[in-house]
């Protein structure tokens, strides 16, 4: 491994695209470069204006309940109201620009690639309208603050936001023996509110234990029960208590008792008792290896090598999910350091290190965020809780690939003839820039087909 | 001069050995490659019980509570199919085509998955085999593989900006999705596949997409269109996409797409709501690709399925949870159609799988065996033994098709 490659894997791969100088900055410590990152507090969004979810969330739920009210023709006509998604899509675009200009400006870029892991780890996806508004929120509060830390922290933090709540339904579940049931039943018996179990399967198969980690529907369901209770306050009638927008416990919901589940008896304390499964479920040796694969896929192959995926489970288990533990044994892998065995980038990854090596800035409005729609990842909506796939094949199909060249296209005709596309290429590639890419940039006909080159180059096109 | 990608490419067919010439061979004559089959795969385990309501079943409404349709006849009721089932009244277009004898309605039907995760649930639909992961590729691409007479490029076309595993596999397929970017310059575009020589996937992915393009735009001007495309539109868009593909004599005879959105886990909804509305979507973007195959629709065979059902009862939240057989529908001019497939196990607490979920009674796999045997002509070893390996017990359903 030359000294070049060194640099260029740890800006390309582990982070998000090097800007240019960042790999003379590197220079021959790739792995220090990386291990720095981790040391101190995580990155914080400074960004004015940027509100907590739960006032967000507030304000869209209240909006909600005046529409409702306005139809019934008790307040104001619902047509001069405004809808949850115009209120909610201004709030989406500036969450969304304040992600991209600290992935784009970042020091840390690791740490950055690291949130967005996270998060597509944890997804929420706003095909949901009501995530709409909240998806940025999620990010800042339960992903960030956590990305340095414990995974048991992270999944609490995760599971218990209002985002991840709505986007998979729990606020509403209810214990078939809850006092709201029992109650129901008394005075309404056709109405029978009762469990949904989709959270608890998701954080099981998801999020934790992995779909073969060894749990059955009877944990689901008994975990469903466990978490039932689970939701957001503020609302409407018997679901006016708490602090509107936010998490709240409500007893009313709660299937009381003790319960098995994995193998393991939980007392009822409430709330506490979800709790005291997911510290569990956290420190599984499954959770273990089911994260940890699914970082090597991410930083080493599609198929990662099994002495990887060891070291990190290792890691894991010893450090008790210490997260900045984990990464620096992937810091350390060899595995990670092969030249030419680099990921397809993602439309994301494509278009992040496009902006940083471009070093174009992130204006208010839309214009960064079309980008990931064309090219067919739109910012926070992998339309599925397992979140976005993370292998060549899900992402290099032909059409994928010519949407990429034509963004590629419209960049380089926009700023081929302001930038010098073979500096930049030494620059943004290293040693992993390849003599044809070169031959092809010096040989192109104008400054802007040149540019167009280097980003559609088969190493460009990989991290 | 700025030439179109469908230009470039009629310029590298007219020179005659060019870039593709030589890959592109037109076809023989024959029954079955007037045969065209579009697979529509739909992501999110869709309500069979909502799509196709058992009215006549005795413990049908005591289960689906709010969300039950009436009987026909009565408000919000089914589009009658026999004294037992009938369909979402948001499916029109599937009402007529039952009429018409164009449709298959299977019920309490799955694939070999028991379990509960969309995820793996999609992969064993799409691989063909009873496990989750088993291979890489899919079954339809292995079929494509084994087809007789293989003159075509590519058999196959997947309507969507990358390939979806039952699509992937040693066959050659398109792919092509809607775009609103400009086209290249010729000049920019033979460069790039230079720089790609190298690259076997890089080259082989270009080609393709330089294949499709010419082709889903042929005599239309949609590459054009500067407005973007949103929600329902754009599925349209990939429907007459499909069509334009399945219509020309030299083109794919299957294509694949998907659609999403039938994870009803809270406020479902019957005659009206949130899977009355996506019911609709799908219904008329199935009678727009009958509309625009025209003719080539009388050849046509319609597969639309899902990775599994949802509980037969409601849950807390007034919608469904994931379980396990739901319906599924063969539809087009191609079709021995007007009938319901199913070996009904009931509803009654006894009957349900596991006490909760429509019991399995039918393997999909038979049913994909069937058309791909009468349609495609694929031969019934090529279906044991490489495109379905492990579905023995579940025989190739026969006369599902006119072909």
């Amino acid at each position: 491994m030359s000294v070049h490659d060194a640099a260029a894997i740890a800006a390309n791969r582990f982070g998000l695209g090097a800007r240019p100088g960042d790999l003379a900055q590197i220079g021959e410590e790739g792995r220090g470069w990386l291990a720095d990152q981790l040391k101190g507090a995580p990155s914080q969004l400074e960004e004015a204006g940027l509100r907590p979810g739960a006032q967000i969330l507030a304000q869209g739920l209240a909006l909600r309940a005046r529409r409702r009210d306005a139809k019934s023709g008790e307040a104001a006509a619902a047509a001069d109201l405004l809808k949850l998604p115009q209120l909610y899509r201004p709030i989406y675009v500036d969450e969304v620009n304040a992600r991209l200009r600290a992935a784009i400006a970042s020091d840390r870029p690791f740490i950055e690639r690291l949130t967005h892991f996270w998060s597509n780890h944890f997804a929420v996806s706003v095909d949901k309208v009501i995530v709409l508004g909240l998806a940025g929120a999620f990010e800042r509060e339960a992903i960030r603050p956590h990305v340095l830390g414990n995974f048991t922290d992270l999944l609490l933090a995760a599971e218990r936001h209002p985002a991840m709540i709505l986007y998979l339904d729990n606020q509403r579940s209810a214990g078939p023996d809850s006092p709201l049931a029992r109650l129901v039943a008394r005075r309404a018996p056709e109405r029978k509110p009762g469990i949904n179990e989709n959270l608890a399967r998701e954080i099981l198969e998801l999020h934790t234990l992995g779909v073969n980690g060894g749990y059955t529907q009877a944990d689901v369901t008994e975990f469903a029960k466990v978490i039932s209770g689970w939701s957001i306050g503020g609302g409407q009638g018997r679901f006016a208590r708490g602090e509107p927008g936010a998490f709240v416990f409500r007893p009313e919901l709660h299937e009381p008792g003790a319960k098995s589940l994995l193998g393991k008896r939980y007392a009822d304390h409430g709330e506490e008792q979800g709790v005291a499964v997911l510290r569990d479920v956290a420190q599984r040796p499954q959770t273990a290896r089911f994260i940890a694969t699914k970082l090597a896929r991410h930083f080493i192959a599609d198929d990662p090598p099994a002495s990887a995926v060891e070291r990190l489970t290792r890691v894991w288990l010893a450090s008790s999910g210490h997260l900045p533990s984990v990464y620096r044994a992937l810091i350390d892998s060899p595995e990670a350091w092969q030249a030419g065995s680099g990921k397809f980038k993602t439309p994301a990854d494509y278009i992040l290190s496009g902006f940083r090596g471009l070093e174009l800035p992130v204006e208010a409005g839309h214009g960064a965020i079309v980008s990931f729609e064309v090219l067919g990842q739109r910012n926070y909506s992998p339309g599925s809780p397992a979140g976005w796939p993370d292998r060549s094949a899900d992402w290099d199909g032909p059409s994928a690939l010519m949407k990429r060249i034509e963004w590629a296209d419209t960049v380089g005709q926009r700023l081929g003839s302001r930038r010098n596309a073979m500096k930049l290429a030494s620059q943004l590639l290293g040693d992993t820039l390849s003599s044809a890419t070169r031959t092809a940039i010096a040989r192109a006909a104008s400054g802007a087909q040149a540019l167009t080159l280097l980003l559609t180059a088969p190493e460009y096109m990989r991290r | 001069m700025i030439l179109r990608r469908r230009d470039f490419l009629a310029g590298a067919l007219a020179a005659g050995g060019g870039l593709l010439t030589s890959r592109v061979v037109f076809a023989g004559s024959g029954a079955s490659s007037e045969a065209r089959f579009v697979f529509v795969i739909l992501r999110g385990a869709l309500d069979g019980l909502a799509a196709v309501p058992p009215y006549g079943d005795p413990d049908y409404t005591r289960l689906r509570g709010e969300l039950a349709f009436g009987a026909p006849g009565t408000p919000g009721a089914v589009l009658k199919l026999d004294t037992q089932f009938g369909l979402h009244p948001s499916l029109a277009f599937l009402g007529e085509s039952y009429t018409a004898r164009e449709l298959i309605v299977f019920h309490a039907i799955a694939s070999p998955y028991r379990e509960r995760s969309h995820f793996d649930g999609q992969d064993v639909l799409e691989n063909g085999f009873a496990q989750p992961h088993a291979v890489q590729t899919g079954w339809l691409n292995r079929a494509l593989a084994a087809v007789p007479a293989r003159e075509r490029k590519e058999l196959g076309v997947a309507l969507g900006q990358n390939v979806p595993l039952v699509m992937r596999g040693p066959a050659a397929v398109a792919s092509w999705s809607p775009s609103k970017l400009a086209a290249l310059d010729e000049d920019t575009l033979a460069r790039i596949t230079d720089l790609y020589a190298h690259d076997p996937l890089l080259s082989q992915r270009l080609a393709d997409a330089v294949t499709a393009d010419a082709i889903a735009t042929a005599g239309s001007n949609a590459m054009d269109s500067s407005a973007p495309v949103r929600g329902n539109a754009r599925y349209l868009e990939v429907v007459r996409a499909t069509a334009s593909f399945l219509k020309r004599e030299d083109g794919p005879q299957v294509a694949v797409f998907d659609t999403t959105g039938w994870d009803t886990h809270a406020n479902e909804g019957a005659a009206q709501g949130q899977l009355a509305y996506r019911l609709a979507a799908l219904d008329s973007g199935l009678r727009e690709l009958k509309q625009q195959l025209g003719a080539a629709w009388g050849n046509t065979v319609v597969l639309l399925a899902t990775e599994f059902g949802r509980t037969a009862a409601i849950n807390g939240t007034r919608g469904t949870d994931h379980g396990t057989a739901s319906a599924a529908f063969l539809l087009g001019g191609a079709v021995r159609g007007g009938r319901v497939i199913a070996d009904w196990p009931g509803l009654s607490s006894g009957a349900l799988y596991q006490n909760r979920d429509l019991k399995p009674t039918r393997d999909i796999r038979s049913v994909m065996k069937g058309v791909l045997g009468e349609l495609l002509r694929v031969t019934g070893a090529a279906l044991e033994t490489s495109v379905f390996p492990d579905s023995g017990a579940a025989r190739a359903t026969a006369g599902l098709t006119r072909a």
